[in-house]
């Protein structure tokens, strides 16, 4: 086309080829075909699916997902047995990946966080400690070592009949380790409120002490109040329910120990598996963020005649933090991710609940399609709240 | 970018053309056309299947596959194994990886209505029991109130001991593992009290995995019916009827008294009309079956009859007796359709 360029506005000389030729319409024109492939394409697979599922007389749906469940579960955290159905299944084997990620990430980033300094030690047997553990475990496959923790477990401790007992009431055995606990009662409830009514007030002091600070550069001691606010609302709350003092103890009837609390031996496998091999780099990140501060900010504290323990608590960290923190989220995607691994040990988590699921009910499709999202879904929990944090850390420029 | 986007829709397309296109070619075409019998086994159940020291597979489980290909092919090595988990099986059979499923496969109205498979014969009737260390002085199943038992996930096996529990108003702790190897190792380190699975499977965990098969005991109880066969997917009638007749033509061997041995003989001379039939001296079966006449002589000759294959894989190396799985004129269970 030798015709120069249509001028925005000028309809009058616009033909069907000009048009095409508009770059915006092309632009819009590549979008909509290529949406349009991908929505067909979709589409055919999914028809496809479901023709050939049909075809072999495979039944689809969720409909499987209130019918009885008919296993067993060895740990839940709510209420379940073989009677109830495969959604409550479900929901237990959930709940147990939770457990175990969250307790995961927790320990892995303060693991990582000791480990990470002590690999910028100035003391070179801290250092080269700190190396070695980061070096082995960061380079063992993660499922290798679960297996390992799992074999380790059973055979190191006594079979329950021989319990080890090494404080009263907290038994190690080859089937875990059983800790005493409190028999319900109304008490604890109560104490939960009390908590909960605590950690309100503790967040309204700490307001008051940082604006107090600013003001008069008078410091608080937060720390102290704090644990003072909690420990003294909890333990009114305590004695107010009347002090209950009944405790289930955990002892040998029968085939096994009945009572207190279990520690089974697949938690603890995937506990310490997914900790120690997530911390290592949980330890490289807080490394590499901590060397990501200048060395100009410890001198400058230095200077100031701050001691080098809270330039550090005060000064470094809080800096390193804002590099470490986009890391730090891949790594507690990932523990969440690889805690699917404890299938492998026999830990009860979402994988091996919904493995058993759809291989009692043959909804392969159906099973997978729900943990998959499950999966996504945490994800996305995980890094949305990263990102909220990450904002709230993020150098806020004046 | 877009021009990416735009090609990878189209390859998805492509690829789901494909897929259909695969979906609608019979499976024992597919079996022809590559020349072997894709067979999904045990991981490692001795005497039903596990590779030998030479890497070679045997069983009695591993034999059914083989006169499946011995029926197609006249050669009963055309086969290819595929080890399976009890909880990987179903859908390696579904998604066309595997051709039969030949793997202590429990037959049940859901496995065989819902998933879209069809049992085609019972190789070995079987039930569930408990395997326990002797230490623990337990002599019936209705003493283990309380007891932690190693299962594996997505058997009958996990279902029928919920079921038992529940109605003998016990209680116990299950430990799932899906590893047969991490399984029994969590047994024999003390961490359950029980192991349950198929009778003939806790046979060969205390024989052939057990550092000292005389410290543990199988429980008397016999809580289930498993009834154990070889499994094909639905959708190629052709390809059930082979493997239904390949083991029918082994139990109607072992009938006739046809052995591996006396096999030949028996074509050349033997004026029973039955086995002049089953050998193809009297053609009319193989041609039914889409097969060569010499079909079911191929299984007798290289696998042997049902007998044979109990005997050399399950007597030999677990030490169970027939059992129901005798012939029928025994009193047992085993009773071929007759090959007619
Ligand atoms: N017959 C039962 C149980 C079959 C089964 O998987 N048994 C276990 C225990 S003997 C097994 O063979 N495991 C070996 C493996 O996972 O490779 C069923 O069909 O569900």
């Amino acid at each position: 086309m030798s015709k120069p360029q249509n001028a925005p506005g000028d309809v009058r000389s616009k033909g069907l080829v000009d048009y095409l030729n508009d770059e915006n319409v092309r632009a819009v024109l590549y979008q909509v075909v290529a949406i349009g492939l991908i929505v067909l394409a979709g589409w055919y697979l999914v028809s496809n699916t479901l023709y050939n599922l049909e075809q072999q007389n495979i039944s689809t749906g969720y409909g499987f997902l209130d019918l009885e469940a008919s296993f067993e579960i060895s740990e839940t955290m709510i209420d379940y047995s073989a009677q109830s159905d495969y959604a409550t299944a479900l929901m237990v084997g959930l709940l147990n990946t939770v457990k175990v990620s969250l307790l995961g990430i927790i320990l892995c980033t303060i693991i990582g966080t000791i480990f990470g300094v002590a690999r910028l030690s100035s003391n070179w047997i801290v250092r080269k400690l700190a190396t070695v553990y980061v070096e082995t475990f960061r380079n063992i496959p993660v499922l290798l070592q679960l297996f390992f923790w799992y074999a380790l477990i059973p055979s190191a401790f006594p079979h329950p009949r021989d319990a080890l007992e090494p404080l009263p009431g907290v038994l190690l055995t080859s089937r875990g380790m059983y800790l005493p606990v409190p028999e319900p009662d109304n008490a604890y409830t109560l104490m939960t409120i009390a908590a909960v009514i605590a950690c309100v007030v503790i967040y309204f002091v700490r307001k008051w002490a940082k604006k107090r600070q600013d003001a008069t550069g008078q410091p608080f001691p937060m720390l102290l109040a704090g644990i003072g606010i909690f420990v003294g609302l909890v333990l009114a709350a305590y004695l107010a329910g009347g002090a209950p003092t009944d405790m289930s103890m955990p002892a040998l009837k029968g085939f096994n120990i009945q009572g207190g609390y279990n520690i089974s031996p697949e938690f603890m496998a995937v506990l310490i598996g997914l900790t120690v091999y997530t911390s290592t780099y949980v330890a490289e990140v807080v490394r590499s963020g901590i060397q990501a501060v200048p060395n100009g900010q410890w001198e400058a504290a230095d200077s100031l005649g701050i001691r080098r323990s809270i330039a550090l608590r005060k000064v470094i960290l809080p800096q390193s933090m804002r590099v470490a923190i986009p890391p730090l989220t891949n790594q507690y995607l990932n523990l969440t991710k690889n805690s699917s691994l404890a299938v492998a040990v026999g830990y009860p988590d979402l994988v091996s609940v919904s493995n058993t699921t759809m291989n009692q009910t043959g909804q392969a499709i159906e099973a997978i399609s729900i943990f998959m999202s499950i999966y996504l879904g945490l994800s996305l929990l995980t890094s949305l709240f990263m990102n909220w944090f990450n904002k709230k850390m993020a150098l806020v420029e004046r | 970018m877009k021009i990416q986007t735009i090609l990878a829709a189209g390859a998805m397309t492509v690829a789901a053309v494909a897929a259909q296109n695969a979906q609608a070619g019979a499976v024992l075409d597919g079996i022809k056309a590559k020349g072997f019998v894709q067979c999904g086994v045990n991981t490692g159940l001795p005497g039903f299947s596990a590779a030998n020291a030479e890497g070679k597979w045997e069983g009695i489980d591993v034999d059914v596959c083989r006169a499946a290909a011995a029926a197609v092919f006249g050669d009963a090595n055309a086969v290819q194994y595929t080890p399976l988990t009890a909880a990987q099986r179903f859908t390696a059979l579904q998604s066309g990886e595997i051709d039969i499923l030949s793997r202590n496969t429990t037959a049940t109205t859901t496995r065989d209505a819902k998933l879209g498979l069809t049992f085609v014969g019972i190789n070995y009737y079987d039930g569930q029991g408990f395997l326990i260390p002797k230490a623990l002085g337990v002599s019936s199943a209705t003493e283990l109130d309380g007891a932690t038992v190693c299962v594996e996930p997505g058997t009958t096996t996990e279902l029928n001991l919920a079921d038992y529990f529940r109605a003998k108003g016990m209680s116990f702790e299950p430990v799932v593992i899906e590893n047969i190897n991490e399984a029994t190792a969590a047994f024999f380190s003390g961490r359950c009290d029980v192991y349950t699975t198929d009778a003939s499977g806790l046979a060969s965990i205390r024989t052939q995995m057990a550092e000292n098969p005389a410290d543990y005991v199988i429980l008397p109880e016999i809580i289930s019916k498993e009834p154990l066969g070889p499994v094909v997917a639905q959708g190629d009638e052709q390809w059930s009827d082979v493997v239904r007749w390949a083991f029918a033509a082994m139990v109607e061997a072992e009938e006739y008294g046809v052995t591996m041995e006396n096999v030949d003989d028996m074509k050349a001379n033997s004026t029973n009309p039955g086995i002049q039939r089953l050998l193809g001296v009297s053609p009319g079966m193989g041609e039914a079956l889409g097969l060569d006449e010499a079909w079911a002589y191929n299984i007798v000759k290289q696998v042997g009859n049902y007998g044979e294959s109990y005997e050399k894989n399950v007597t030999a190396k677990l030490g169970l007796e027939r059992g129901l799985n005798a012939l029928w004129t025994d009193g047992g269970l085993q009773y071929a359709w007759p090959v007619r």
